[in-house]
């Protein structure tokens, strides 16, 4: 090798770039901060203003203004109610229009209308599934007002995202294990039930989590269809013909309305505060489920 | 990869020549210095060809065996080694044959009288069978490999009539006896010569065609 | 050594088990597969063997219609299994690709318990007992030559064995269902040298009960394992016949220009 092609590795970096790399380090350490101040300030200030309000007595009693009582349990049903009945019906809904589209759906035009149009609805603010929401499902269906026309509703909102993360896990199934299954004699269906969901199962899984939290942290669509009563609805019924319709037609406010009715309606900002203690507990558990769930399911 | 590989089959074809004509001019020689007696040393120089044609034998045989290992040949690139293999040993043999002669030749001393016409056809004719067999080889040329094999019949044929006149000579002049033996010798040699020619020209045809003596070798 | 002349059609006493008459494929305006006609034998291997894009694979690919999946293939000719044309109408294609098995390029083992992987075939074809589905998976197993590297590991992962393990796990899959001729697109290319020389054997071991038809970019295994083999180029089949032949005196001169890489 010729002497003067020798380059030497040890004499560093130019002062000029070593002065843009310290501008760019120390920009990048303070936007980290500001995120890390921001989470801790919020966090701190809702435990803050929220814990001590929180008592056994308010999670687990209804209000009542004879008594004195203020208490959230019949938000909590409400919630629990709309969450497992938007997610029966958006959970085969969805992953059943996913299946199609990534594994049957030949006409790729036609896929990637419904794609563009999945798109846009995941993009739409909610207020415009509450008030279409409102219209078809209240009104023109006559279901009223009720936490089954809510769930209705948020279902059209969180088809798109249901639909999307589970085509996502779908198309990351290799194409090899679906020749696999079909040189073995599989049918299609077959092939799709034992090799390809298994596969995309934590997809799916996690699409669903996201979709709860959304559920959990909807309020327009459920001031809108869902009603705001603050007592517990009665879901049951003497006869069978009573307990659907009860059932059914039960109404009431999810937490994260009653939270807006303490906080604009009532001025209640400590049971608000209080509220917003227990989202945030449900929002943390969501997220760990959601870790946990990925994690366990990658392994099998 | 393959020119590579082309270089080392040309290599092999030039290694081929040089051996067909290093066995062409150990016949020469020796049929010169046994028909002419020109050549005071000619038995030196016919035994150092003899060595050269050993050396280019084991020269080819490495070549060969390169070959086979690194590049894996097949097809006609397969045939031409496996022939080369083939031919070298007659090839070998040949040169130990024009040794043969040439020693046998010089207790002899110099072919006369009616046989010796014979013999230089003979010779002549196995020095160009030997050639024509290495040029078909270089050519890949079956047709003329075929020629080969014709011209051995005529050898055969002249061995015949060389072998009836040296009869003919043990019977009239009874006192050449071992100077007869010397010469049926001789002729056996050169048509033994005329047969490597012929093994040679058989595995040329098979080296072109893929055809061994009328029939397929895989 | 024997003077016999084979001819293309090979000997009297091979049977024939697939046919192929004026098989024409095109993938929209690329016609694939030029009028391909040619008999392979039962219990033979047979190599397919040609550049890249020469329909080779495509060609493999319409023995168990796998050329299905793709969008816009169009087949034309008949490719008789047994004297039945499996692009008839009334060919189910579940049973044509369990009776023509097939293993890929790369390993594609299910990411399930070797034994699920296994039991997968007999499963969809509708065998249940535990009992049953043990023997059957032993049996591939040990036909498959991976029985004593696996037998102690049956419910762990099947993405955990090696490369060459999982290609063995795959042919062991694809002989659970019991075919009768095992497809092999290319597949030992993936492998190491130990790894394919373990699957040339085995190749050359299930002969004596399937029908091995193989695609391989790999000149020296057509030599080593096949029986028969097949020239393809640019879609058309420029010769087969005898491996033996085809290597030491091919017929065509495309044939000799392509396996002693004079090509192009």
């Amino acid at each position: 090798m010729n002497e003067s092609n020798r380059v030497s590795i040890t004499q560093g970096l130019s002062p000029r770039r070593r002065a843009y790399d310290i501008t760019m380090r120390t920009l990048l350490y303070v936007s980290a901060a500001i995120i890390c101040a921001l989470l801790v300030f919020l966090i701190g200030y809702i435990l803050y203003r929220g814990v001590p309000n929180l008592s056994w007595e308010f999670l687990s009693s209804e209000e009542s203004v004879i008594n004195d009582i203020e208490g959230i349990l019949p938000a909590i049903v409400n919630t629990v109610y709309v969450v497992i009945a938007t997610l029966i019906i958006v959970l085969p809904l969805g992953v059943g229009s996913a299946i199609y589209l990534t594994e049957y759906a030949t006409n790729k035009k036609f896929v990637s209308i419904i794609e563009f149009a999945t798109e846009t609805l995941s993009g739409m603010p909610s207020i415009i599934f509450a008030l279409v929401g409102m219209m078809v499902f209240c009104q023109a269906l006559g279901l009223g007002t009720s936490l089954i026309a809510g769930s209705l509703s948020l279902v059209m909102m969180t088809l798109p995202t249901i639909i999307r993360t589970t085509q996502e896990s779908l198309k990351t199934v290799p194409q090899s294990y679906r020749e696999g299954s079909l040189a073995l004699g599989s049918g299609k269906w077959h092939m799709i039930r034992t090799v390809v969901l298994p596969s995309s199962v934590d997809g799916i899984v996690t699409g669903c989590i996201l979709a709860v939290g959304r559920i959990v942290g909807e309020s327009a669509i459920l001031m809108f269809t869902a009603g705001m009563g603050m007592r517990m609805a009665n879901f049951g019924g003497g006869s069978i013909g009573e307990f659907f319709s009860n059932f059914f037609g039960a109404a009431g406010s999810t937490l994260t309305v009653s939270l807006y009715v303490y906080a604009k309606e009532r001025a209640d900002f400590s049971e608000a505060f209080a509220v917003a203690v227990v989202l945030l507990v449900i929002a943390f558990v969501i997220n760990i489920a959601a870790k946990i769930a990925g994690k366990k399911l990658k392994k099998n | 990869m393959r020119n590579k590989f082309d270089e080392q089959l040309a290599l092999l074809n030039r290694e081929m020549i040089s051996m067909g004509a290093l066995c062409e001019e150990a016949i020469a020689v020796t049929a010169r210095s046994m028909l002419d007696g020109e050549e005071a040393n000619s038995i030196e120089r016919v035994r150092s060809l003899e060595n050269d044609i050993d050396q280019k034998e084991r020269d080819i045989e490495s070549i060969c065996l390169k070959l086979l290992l690194q590049q894996q040949p097949v097809a006609s690139d397969l045939r031409q080694i496996s022939a080369a293999l083939k031919m070298i040993t007659d090839m070998e043999r040949i040169g130990d044959q024009a040794l043969d002669i040439a020693e046998t030749a010089t207790f002899m001393g110099p072919v006369d009288g009616a046989d010796a016409p014979l013999l230089r056809e003979l010779a002549r004719k196995v020095i160009s069978m030997v050639t024509d067999s290495v040029d078909a080889f270089v050519r890949h040329d079956a047709e003329a490999a075929g020629v080969v094999a014709a011209k051995d019949d005529e050898a055969d044929e002249l061995f015949t009539r060389i072998k009836k006149s040296i009869i003919e000579r043990i019977s009239t002049h009874s006192g050449e006896g071992e100077y007869a033996l010397d010469l049926l010798m001789i002729a056996k040699y050169l048509e033994r010569i005329g047969d490597h020619a012929t093994n040679i020209a058989e595995w040329v045809e098979f080296s072109v065609t893929g055809v061994h003596k009328g029939g397929e070798m895989l | 050594m024997s003077k016999t002349v084979y001819n293309s059609s090979g000997d009297t006493a091979e049977r024939t088990i697939i046919e192929s008459r004026h098989l024409n494929l095109y993938y929209g305006d690329n016609h694939a597969l030029k009028d391909i006609s040619f008999e392979i034998p039962a219990n033979r291997i047979t190599a397919l063997i040609g550049p890249s894009g020469c329909g080779k694979s495509t060609f493999l690919k319409t023995l168990n219609r796998m050329n299905d999946l793709v969008d816009s293939v169009k087949i034309d000719g008949e490719v008789l299994y047994n004297g039945e044309n499996i692009y008839g109408k009334d060919v189910d294609v579940t049973r044509l690709r369990k009776q023509i098995g097939m293993v890929f390029q790369k390993a594609n083992p299910f990411p399930m318990s070797i034994y699920d992987n296994i039991a997968y075939g007999p499963r969809t074809h509708g065998i249940r007992g535990k009992a049953k589905l043990d023997a059957i998976v032993e049996r591939s197993l040990r036909d498959a030559a991976i029985w004593d590297e696996v037998k102690d590991r049956l419910n762990k992962s099947a993405l955990g064995l090696s490369g060459g393990q999982q290609q063995r796990l795959c042919i062991a899959r694809a002989l659970a269902v019991e075919p009768d001729i095992l497809l092999m697109d290319e597949s030992t290319s993936a492998l190491d040298p130990i790894s394919t020389s373990k699957i040339e054997d085995l190749a050359m071991e299930l002969k004596n009960r399937y029908t091995v038809i193989m695609v391989t970019h790999n000149m020296q295994q057509a030599v080593r394992v096949s029986d028969k083999t097949a020239f393809f180029l640019l879609g058309e089949l420029v010769e087969y016949g005898d491996t033996e032949r085809i290597f030491s005196h091919p017929q065509e001169k495309r044939t000799e220009d392509y396996i002693t890489g004079r090509f192009g």
